[in-house]
């Protein structure tokens, strides 16, 4: 459970984030929607506690991002926007690396990265050092690493991006899957069909600032569109720039 | 402890089987001094053995008006030539370098030495040209020792003691000791094996930083239960192990160079045995952490691979400075000096070097305050990795 109350934060002049709340619920699937420079991924790195917010809170299972960050990340699984792998190691040691850095006991280790190979069904190529890795090949293994410790959060920061039909598809079949297991997901994109066809919650933010946080029919309701694509501009629209 | 382990073991793995890694750790560093010393050697070797011993020849003009000078000369190791026409023509080969030198015999040189004056001899030769000089000075050596014989023979036959042509008598006494003279050399080593310990550590600071950084893998990896002080620890201890090798490397290529340089020729004999390897190893050591920190230090600063390679090429070349103050104002050892890292290392190395008695003080002075040099900025680089700025 992903708890975000009204967080600010700038870079220099550039206010990225101005106030932004909302909730993500265990057993559901959260979509953060946003053209490109609302804020979203400012929002989720403050979440994966790689920056501290100027002002506001938020947590994770109740462990607050920047008192108490290394028991939040410990129940999170982060997939950040463009992750890298080590190009030197094979996908199996870049998974097997993460896993022991988030304290996996040194037994359990071979176990576990296989099984999060199977999920992800990446065994194919899960002994190939990961450089020339396509773009959807790497993202399979930084996802299989992001989940390699079983985290209850799991925060991805538009993981399609890049990704073809079928990539696309097997990713949003892990998510669902991750749902079903009674995971907290929260992902961003910038695609409203995406994002409509999985999640159980949309929040839509521009400017930094929370247009719309409800259902999807609670949005075409809100903004009174049918058609998503409209519904999606005009909750933009509801939020005026700085 | 164990991510501590996990982070080091995964940078040494990883820049392992980077080849640009491994060629600039393991060959470049360490095989860069011994060649560059073993070549500057037999270039100084070649001009030492060229000079003395061989036959120097000489152009002379007006060979005919001093027939007694010619013969003096040839005792003198110099072989007497064919020279340019004249004057003009002598002046002109000099300078477009077809003569090093031609030495001139004016024509009235047979009448004024008969009458007791100051004959004319002229040495034409280009002072720019550093070989033409030395060759010069042996000709020019030969004229004065000649005229200074002739001077002893007149004053003698006019009853006039020669000593009073000497109020003083010079001589130099040397005593430096056969290693003592190959510091000169030597001293420059130092630098070598600084550069080769840092040349070891420089791609992999660069890669655990920002490598990471460019490469999009920082990001997740600090969004992992660890905290980030441990995660710098294990870069820069990873750091440090390629530095060490490579310094263990570049001492162990010296020492076998040296046995293939004709040192002795050059009345040379280095101290450098397998117990000075192990020595110089020993006093070399502090320098690697702080070599480590430093370069992560400033790597972290840097937002891109190529960005960092330029900062720290300049860090490559930063050991020299207090080395090169010193040998330029050629001052003593002195105990400040063992303060200030690379200076102390480089004078105590010379003292191991030359097989003078190794001030135990200026070790421990030397050895403590690097360490807490390399220790400070460590802490610092584990401070700089909280910092948010870092991810650019």
């Amino acid at each position: 459970m992903i708890k975000v109350d009204d967080i600010h934060k700038s870079f220099g002049a550039v206010r990225a984030v101005r106030g932004v709340s909302f909730k993500a619920e265990d057993g559901k699937i959260t979509g953060l929607l946003g053209p490109n420079g609302a804020g979203k991924s400012t929002t989720l790195r403050v979440l994966y506690t790689v920056l501290k917010p100027d002002e506001g809170a938020a947590t994770i299972d109740g462990h607050d991002v920047v008192e108490d960050s290394l028991e939040a990340r410990r129940c999170t699984g982060a997939l950040p926007h463009g992750a890298g792998l080590y190009p030197h190691l094979t996908a199996r040691e870049n998974i097997a690396y993460f896993a022991t850095l988030c304290g996996i006991p040194q037994k359990d280790i071979a176990n576990k990265v296989d099984s999060i190979i199977e999920l992800l069904e990446i065994q194919e190529f899960a002994h190939r050092r990961t450089k020339g890795f396509s773009q959807g090949q790497r993202t399979k293994v930084a996802l299989a690493r992001a989940l390699v410790h079983d985290p209850q959060n799991i925060i991805l920061d538009e993981p399609s991006n890049g990704l073809d039909v079928m990539a696309t598809r097997s990713l949003r079949e892990l998510i669902l899957k991750l749902k079903d297991s009674g995971r907290c997901v929260l992902f961003s994109s910038h695609v409203m069909q995406e994002v409509a066809a999985l999640c159980d919650e949309i929040i839509i933010i521009a400017h930094g600032k929370l247009a719309i946080d409800d259902s999807t029919d609670g949005i075409r309701k809100q903004t009174g569109c049918d058609d998503l694509e409209d519904a999606f501009v005009a909750a933009i629209q509801m939020v005026e720039p700085e | 402890m164990r991510t501590l382990i996990a982070v080091f073991l995964k940078e040494v793995v990883d820049n392992v089987r980077d080849r640009r890694t491994l060629i600039s750790a393991l060959l470049l560093g360490p095989l860069f001094g011994p060649l560059l010393f073993a070549f500057v050697i037999n270039l100084s070797i070649e001009r030492s053995i060229s000079s003395a011993e061989t036959t120097l020849e000489v152009p002379i003009l007006g060979r005919e008006h001093a027939p007694n000078l010619m013969r003096y000369l040839e005792s003198r190791n110099l072989a007497i030539i064919e020279a340019p026409v004249d004057r003009d023509a002598a002046i002109a080969a000099v300078r477009t370098g077809a003569h090093d030198i031609v030495v001139v015999i004016s024509p009235d040189y047979g009448e004024r030495f008969a009458a007791a004056m100051p004959a004319k001899v002229e040495v034409i030769s280009d002072q720019a040209n550093r070989t033409a000089d030395r060759e010069a000075r042996r000709v020019r050596n030969a004229l004065r020792s000649y005229n200074q014989e002739l001077a002893t023979i007149r004053l003698s036959a006019r009853g006039v003691s020669p000593m009073v042509m000497r109020p003083l008598n010079i001589d130099d006494v040397d005593v430096s000791t056969p290693s003592g003279r190959s510091v000169i050399l030597l001293g420059m080593m130092s630098y070598f094996f600084l550069f080769a310990l840092l040349m070891g550590g420089m791609y992999l600071a660069i890669d655990t930083t920002a490598g990471e950084r460019e490469r999009g893998s920082l990001e997740p990896l600090l969004s992992l239960p660890v905290t980030r002080g441990r995660l710098m620890l294990g870069k820069v201890l990873a750091t440090c192990v390629f530095m060490a090798l490579s310094l263990l490397l570049s001492l162990l290529s010296f020492f076998v160079a040296l046995k293939f340089m004709p040192l002795e020729q050059l009345g040379m004999t280095p101290n450098f045995g397998p117990d000075v390897v192990g020595k110089a190893f020993l006093l070399l050591a502090p320098f690697i952490l702080l070599g480590a920190a430093v370069m992560t230090l400033v790597a972290s600063f840097t937002k891109s691979y190529k960005e960092a390679q330029t900062w720290l090429s300049v860090v490559l070349i930063a050991p020299t400075l207090p080395i090169l103050v010193v040998s330029i104002l050629t001052l003593r050892p002195r105990l400040e000096f063992m303060f200030i890292p690379s200076l102390s290392q480089h004078l105590l190395l010379i003292d191991l070097v030359k097989n003078e008695p190794v001030n135990s003080m200026h070790v421990a002075i030397s050895v403590s305050s690097t360490l807490v040099i390399g220790v400070l900025l460590t802490w610092l680089c584990a401070r700089l990795y909280r910092r948010e700025g870092l991810l650019g």
